[in-house]
């Protein structure tokens, strides 16, 4: 039998998620850990490309400076479909800088973020010998341990990588997801509905991580 | 509570691994990916690729190894060696790099370290100080080009500087001690750490546990890198963490 005849596959459906380009680099390893949990990750740099994916769950990556990203982001005009995606409740992860966009504004340049949640980002004001930025592998505890993104992880106690220098003060203390701590507790990770975002790079952080990705997947899944 | 990190260090040479490496489970120790996924697989909390090519034809082949290594191992990746420009470090970063090691030429155009740094965050820049300690003792002067040239600059400052121009990271290696085994340099490591606000990783000279204890320790760095100790199967990364973990020092499990 010609092998080209067979039916293309009899795998299951992959849940489709879109993963935002702002421009910025590393896009590499958040598509790879998408693919890695059985998701199927299509990369977005208009919004018509956003609406057009068919993609159950978006996902904001980022690293670098927060400036780049909230301007690639306002000037593409996906800060509309990310702010319209997460009002309608619809599953998202931002990563990182993905994070911090979210939130009003940053110390970080002065910058003007989407303003999704009241709140601030501010730098690590921390004496010697405290390092800055945090980087490296640092435990979590989730303050929403039944958090679907949480899903299968220790309570407390597991390590993911980090590495930045702000980190998000929300308003709301009820958005806290995960909490860190450097120099005193700062928050790792928020939720809400189907919104998440974490500070730490879940891509980055070996099978943990992927454990994160999957659980997003999970929820996206289910839409 | 933040972990001191361990970094197992491979030597890429037009796409292979050199220096040498004898991991029991390879079957082939020069395939730098093989190597990067037996290293995740031990649990490694980082890892750095140095591209110790020549030519920047055989440099496009590490490309392909960052890519590769990247799709299958998910954990922070450094690269150096060879990265001249913004574009260089660009391309390198956009193959999956986490971070990109910049020496000699950060030492030519300190610029380089600002442009960079402006344009992909402080967090993905680190510089790499080859330093030698001087006749008097007291102070490390800085080399280029693997160690063959010789520089005005004093590490200590020249550390200051770069981190005053955006360096994330310094990766400190000490000349005098570097294939040794006897052990890294402890006062220069000390002095480069107590002097900057950014993680500083300890290389060169380990060749026991106690010597990433010390370093750790006494040396107050953020991070240790060593090559022959893991590549040669003396130690795994997981006796290394069990080790240091008794010591108090802490470690992921």
């Amino acid at each position: 039998m010609n092998s080209e005849l067979q039916t293309p596959n009899s795998e299951p459906r992959r849940t489709r998620v879109a993963v935002i380009d702002t421009g910025i680099c590393n896009l590499r390893s958040v598509t790879k850990a998408l693919e890695a949990v059985g998701a199927e990750p299509r990369v977005v740099r208009t919004p018509d490309e956003a609406g057009k994916a068919g993609a159950a769950g978006l996902v904001l990556p980022g690293v670098g400076a927060l400036r780049d990203c909230v301007a690639s982001l306002r000037q593409s005009g996906l800060d509309a479909t990310v702010r319209e995606w997460i009002e309608r409740d619809r599953p998202f992860l931002g990563v990182c800088l993905g994070m911090q966009a979210l939130f009003t504004r940053s110390e970080e340049g002065g910058v003007r973020g989407l303003d999704v949640f009241p709140g601030e980002v501010v730098r690590f004001r921390l004496p010697a010998p405290w390092k800055v930025p945090h980087m490296g592998w640092n435990t979590v505890r989730f303050a929403q341990p039944n958090s679907p993104l949480a899903n299968g992880l220790t309570r407390e106690g597991e390590a993911f990588y980090f590495v930045h220098s702000f980190h998000c003060v929300p308003q709301d203390r009820g958005l806290v997801l995960a909490e860190c701590d450097y120099g005193g507790a700062f928050t790792a990770a928020i939720g809400r509905g189907r919104c998440f975002a974490t500070q730490f790079h879940p891509e980055k952080s070996q099978a943990k991580g992927l454990q994160i990705y999957g659980n997003f997947v999970q929820v996206a899944g289910r839409t | 509570m933040l972990s001191r990190r361990i970094i197992p260090c491979l030597d890429v040479n037009a796409g292979r691994v050199v220096k040498g490496v004898r991991f029991q489970q390879l079957r082939d120790a020069g395939d730098p990916v093989a190597c990067a996924r037996a290293y995740d697989a031990q649990g490694a909390d980082e890892l750095i690729f140095l591209d110790i090519t020549a030519s920047s034809d055989e440099r496009k082949i590490m490309h392909d190894v960052v890519a590769a290594t990247a799709e299958q191992c998910f954990m922070p990746l450094t690269v150096g060696g060879g990265l001249r420009t913004v574009a260089d470090i660009e391309t390198m970063l956009k193959a999956g790099a986490d971070k990109v090691s910049l020496n000699t030429a950060a030492i030519k155009n300190p610029q380089l370290i600002a442009d960079a740094a402006e344009r992909f965050g402080v967090q993905c820049i680190v510089v790499a100080i080859d330093a030698k300690r001087e006749p008097d003792g007291q102070s490390w002067r800085v080399y280029t080009h693997g160690g063959r040239n010789p520089t005005e600059l004093d590490a200590i400052a020249w550390a200051r500087r770069a981190v005053e121009l955006g360096a994330g990271e310094i990766l400190l290696t000490s000349m005098d001690r570097d294939g040794t085994g006897d052990g890294y340099d402890l006062e220069l490591t000390r002095g480069v750490s107590d002097a900057v606000s950014v993680p500083v990783i300890a290389s060169g000279g380990a060749g026991t546990l106690q010597h990433l204890a010390d370093v750790l320790d006494q040396g107050h760095a953020s991070a240790v890198l060593a090559a022959s100790i893991f590549h040669f199967g003396t130690y795994t990364i997981a006796q290394a963490k069990a080790f240091l973990g008794q010591r108090g020092v802490p470690v992921r499990s």
